[in-house]
């Protein structure tokens, strides 16, 4: 179960998290690819830049995995970020459920990303055309309205 | 002593990611409004604390030996 869970800085292989979900009461694998748009809100971005405080990072993506198992029980989950200078498509992140139905391998994928989005220390760095910023969050909006992010388990909605 | 942590812009405004305090023994607040202010930090309200890898709120007490770190609006996925 360690291992499902990492942080590199390294083209991530898709099939290795195909693996490491892989199991025989299994009937269904559902697998998330996050890639690097080009095209923000009319901005074009040339390529960006991921930055993360490794160990909580890894140890939030298993938080992570465990809220997972203990919301949708039975399935096994595997994620792995990519860090570093990425170009335009490149993969910067990859999840894998597995379950023994479709529904929970569905659903639980979508909470993992929603999840690594509000409490996974990981940092992305823009570079436009006409400049670079750091990324506060997905909307470039206040990030926190509450002061601080969710970092308590939250409903599947 | 504390090690402490930097991380995205906060990293490039100290122009550091990391360093040594002797700032043990106080709750995570005033290390907050003192690096605010000796480093002109902006952005500082929106950005979290972790002590020890886990998010810590303002109350909390800073230990010697603690690692603290910085953590703007975190970005990833």
């Amino acid at each position: 179960m360690t291992d499902n869970f990492d942080i590199i800085d390294t083209p991530i292989d898709t099939q290795s998290l195909i693996d490491k979900v892989t199991k025989r009461e299994a009937g269904a694998i559902t697998i998330f690819i996050g890639t690097v748009r080009e095209w923000t809100e009319g901005k074009k971005t040339l390529t960006l830049e991921y930055q993360a405080y490794k160990p909580m990072a890894i140890q939030k993506l298993k938080e992570i995995g465990e809220e997972i198992q203990s919301k949708w029980p039975k399935t096994e989950v595997a994620i792995t970020h990519r860090i570093g200078h990425l170009g335009i498509t490149d993969i910067a992140v990859v999840i894998a459920v597995s379950s023994p139905h479709r529904k929970a391998a569905y659903e639980a994928n979508e909470y993992a990303i929603k999840r690594i989005k509000q409490i996974v220390p990981i940092w992305k760095k823009e570079h436009w055309e006409d400049g670079e910023t750091w990324i506060g969050d997905q909307l470039e909006t206040t990030p926190y309205p509450s002061g601080k992010p969710n970092v308590k388990d939250e409903s599947n909605d | 002593m504390i090690k402490v942590l930097f991380f995205a812009h906060l990293q490039e405004e100290i122009g550091r990611g990391e360093m040594e305090l002797d700032n043990a023994d106080i709750p995570v607040r005033n290390l907050k409004s003192y690096l605010q202010e000796k480093y002109n930090l902006s952005r500082m309200d929106q950005v979290m604390v972790a002590i020890n890898e886990e998010y810590a709120v303002d109350d909390d007490e800073i230990k010697d030996g603690d690692v603290v770190a910085f953590i703007p609006p975190v970005s990833g996925g």
